[in-house]
């Protein structure tokens, strides 16, 4: 079961939001949704999120989507990148769900990263679309941090859906 | 706020539905919720709680465009969650619409659905109706 670390980066590399999952499919522990990133790692994951920011700015460019897919990985921890037209970076790492087991599964690895791939596409469209409305809202201007516990309630329930 | 939009979005109501004096306030306030919500904002709102002497009632709107993606900010002023109507424009309208087809009326939100209410009320109260007087200068 992978663990996932969300994070928004605003236009001028600012924090705008994260959220720290696991996958909702196989609930392991008493908490679902609970991540199970060890301690020594979670510090690390703003540092991974901010790091891969370069790659993301590289690759934006040599795409014409705004899901970049797969940039960078660090350490066991992969991280996939979205862009949204205003500029605003989506991160998402996960622990990478070949490494403990690669030598198992070594063919059917190939499917289970294709079909992240794909959730995740969504996962990054759905999020693009609650940001979008957040972004509507008078009261919010861009690169404020999203604090509305509303928002963190519909990018959990987007997380469920799709991861 | 909004009484100016009112004074003229009358005009617009009037030449395009080409409505007829209502005979009640009950007709009126079918006439706003059906025809003229639905005519500029694509919404009907219900009328409720209408007062035994006929002289006021309540618009209850299910959804409201003006605050569609409207969230109050939490954390900066405590205060907005209990000083501000978000909506309060439609008072405005009202008031203003209303007044020139000779009703002279308070309007007044009661609750707010982006406040955390249960449902957005407007409340409407006619304090009389006004006699047609006929302008200065034309006789």
């Amino acid at each position: 079961m992978s663990s996932y670390y969300f994070t928004i980066i605003g236009t001028r590399d600012n924090p705008l939001y994260e959220l720290e999952f696991s996958s909702f499919k196989a609930p392991a522990s008493l908490i679902p949704g609970e991540s199970h990133f060890t301690a020594k790692v979670k510090e690390l994951l703003p540092f991974i999120a901010n790091s891969s920011l370069d790659l993301v700015e590289d690759s934006q460019w040599l795409t014409p989507n705004f899901n970049l897919g797969r940039i960078d990985s660090f350490g066991g921890i992969w991280v996939n990148a979205f862009v949204t037209q205003g500029n605003v970076k989506f991160i998402l790492c996960y622990d990478n769900p070949n490494s403990n087991n690669s030598l198992d599964n070594g063919i059917s690895s190939g499917g289970s990263t294709k079909y992240d791939e794909s959730s995740m596409k969504h996962f990054f469209n759905d999020a693009y679309d609650l940001y979008v409305k957040a972004l509507l809202n008078p009261f919010y201007g861009a690169n404020d941090p999203l604090v509305s516990p509303d928002f963190d309630y519909k990018i959990k329930i987007v997380a469920k859906k799709y991861l | 706020m909004g009484y100016n939009i009112g004074m003229r979005l009358i005009e617009e109501f009037l030449a395009k539905t080409g409505a007829q004096r209502c005979e009640s306030f009950r007709e009126t306030a079918d006439m706003i919720s059906k025809v003229g919500f639905k005519m500029f904002l694509n919404t009907v709102p219900q009328i409720e709680n209408f007062s035994s002497d006929g002289t006021s009632f309540s618009l209850i709107l299910t959804e409201n465009p003006l605050a569609e993606f409207v969230e109050l900010p939490l954390t900066q002023y405590p205060k907005i969650h209990k000083e501000l109507w978000y909506s309060q424009l439609y008072c405005g309208v009202l008031r203003g619409a209303l007044q020139m087809v000779q009703l002279d009326t308070d309007v007044y939100f009661v609750r707010d659905s982006i406040r955390g209410d249960d449902k957005t009320e407007i409340r409407l109260k006619l304090n009389k109706v006004l006699k047609d007087e006929i302008p200065a200068g034309e006789d």
